[in-house]
């Protein structure tokens, strides 16, 4: 995994996506689910594309059905833009780099 | 003016068939370009129907078994090593007329193609039917699921609905079982379609009702699904049921609008070969579910793909 991209867990959501001055891409992703494979080298090269602009955060719905209720997280991969702390936008499955990027940028100005 | 050399191949579509024939014909020293399409919920899914798979039992080679995705990513690998070309933009329109085949993946009023080639391999495959029921589309990600084993987990101690009576939707059905508090089949027969040793493994789950001889009109609940509005289709009366995720398996139909009014279908739209995996078009081959609704198996679907690209290498050696 790119090393710009982060793994947050119930325990730290709060502080590494809530409390974040940069938007956060959060992507709920589990090992069983196909789709999530596509999205993950795909969000690697946004993380690089976007570094200083915008975080990437994995978090893991198996592990962390907290997080994952609390935003009405139903289907994954789910993409969750959070701007202030407040989710900005939702991109629920598998996308291309450019279908994310155009639905993302927008909120990032 | 053309922008960029020829290509030999250029194969549409990244599920077994396109991989096999991307293996094939990079083998064959053909530099073959896949363009797998852009990721939807509703249409192109890169890597094929098997991505939204589990466990894949009777892939030959594999005695324990794989995990569908896990296989994809292994052929993707496979064809990658031998310098096949990927890329997950959709093709927007095609001009079979011209030689070389112009593809379009950008926007389709160009007057140019931005690829050209000297053969094209078609496997984009066969996808979920939705219901096209109003709320449908909204709720998609809210209690509405396209892939019971991405999302099944969701809906642990839940009331589920699965909508359908073939295979895929018992097979669905069953796996659901794992998570939901019980799983309602709802059928517009009133007897399956499924395979007998599937019927029964339905019929055996206490998890398990069915609702026969109904279809779902509406899917209803504001930020969330609560629940289905039914009919039964011989008194026509509709009641509704109170369920918190709905899974969709009706059928699949053929990725093929790209090719109306280009190279022959049947009445279902799926892509007509003969002689092999010939079209209607010289140096057009199809391969996979998009020219097959009789077998749609992962095995045949990728011995079909090796079937078109030594159709192609023969074509393409023809050409010369």
């Amino acid at each position: 995994m790119a090393d710009n991209i982060i793994t947050v867990s119930d325990d730290t959501f709060d502080e590494e996506v809530g409390a974040s001055d940069t938007p956060v891409v959060v992507d709920f992703w589990a090992e069983w689910c196909g789709p999530c494979k596509m999205v993950a080298p795909v969000l690697e090269e946004i993380a690089d594309d976007k570094k200083g602009a915008l975080k990437v955060a994995k978090l893991n719905v198996d592990d962390n059905p907290r997080t994952a209720q609390r935003f009405q997280v139903m289907s994954i991969p789910t993409l969750l833009l959070f701007k202030d702390g407040e989710p900005a936008s939702r991109i629920v499955g598998a996308r291309s780099k450019n279908q994310i990027l155009s639905e993302f940028e927008p909120h990032l100005v | 003016m053309e922008t960029g050399m020829t290509r030999n191949v250029v194969i549409l579509g990244s599920g077994p068939a396109g991989l096999t024939a991307a293996i094939y014909t990079a083998r064959a020293d053909l530099n073959p370009l896949v363009i797998e399409g852009e990721p939807s919920s509703t249409s192109d899914q890169p890597g094929g129907q098997l991505m939204l798979t589990t466990e894949v039992e009777n892939f030959p080679g594999f005695p324990g078994g794989i995990m569908g995705p896990q296989l994809m990513m292994s052929m993707r690998e496979q064809a990658e090593r031998f310098g096949a070309e990927i890329v997950t933009n959709k093709a927007t329109k095609l001009d079979l007329a011209r030689t070389p085949i112009g593809i379009w993946t950008g926007d389709p009023e160009a007057p140019e193609p931005d690829i050209t080639t000297r053969s094209l391999i078609v496997a984009t495959g066969a996808r979920s039917l939705m219901l096209g029921v109003p709320n449908e589309a909204r709720l998609l990600g809210y209690g509405v699921s396209t892939c019971a084993t991405c999302d099944g987990f969701f809906f642990r101690g839940k009331r589920i609905a699965v909508i359908g009576g073939g295979d895929s939707a018992i097979e669905e059905a069953l796996f659901l079982t794992k998570f939901g508090d019980s799983v309602t089949i709802i059928h517009r027969r009133k007897e399956l379609r499924a395979s007998k040793i599937m019927q029964d493994r339905a019929f055996k789950n206490e998890k398990i009702d069915f609702i026969w001889d109904s279809v779902v009109v509406d899917v209803l609940g504001d930020n969330n699904v609560s629940g289905l509005r039914i009919r039964d289709v011989n008194t026509g009366e509709e009641r509704e049921l109170d369920v918190d995720g709905v899974f969709v398996a009706i059928g699949h139909a053929p990725s093929t609008e790209l090719f109306e009014g280009k190279l022959e279908m049947d009445g279902a739209g799926y892509l007509i070969t003969t002689d092999g995996t010939n079209t209607t078009v010289r140096g057009v081959f199809a391969c996979g579910d998009v020219q097959d609704h009789v077998y749609r198996q992962a095995v045949t679907a990728a011995g079909s793909g090796c079937m078109a690209a030594i159709d192609a290498e023969r074509y393409l050696a023809g050409l010369e």
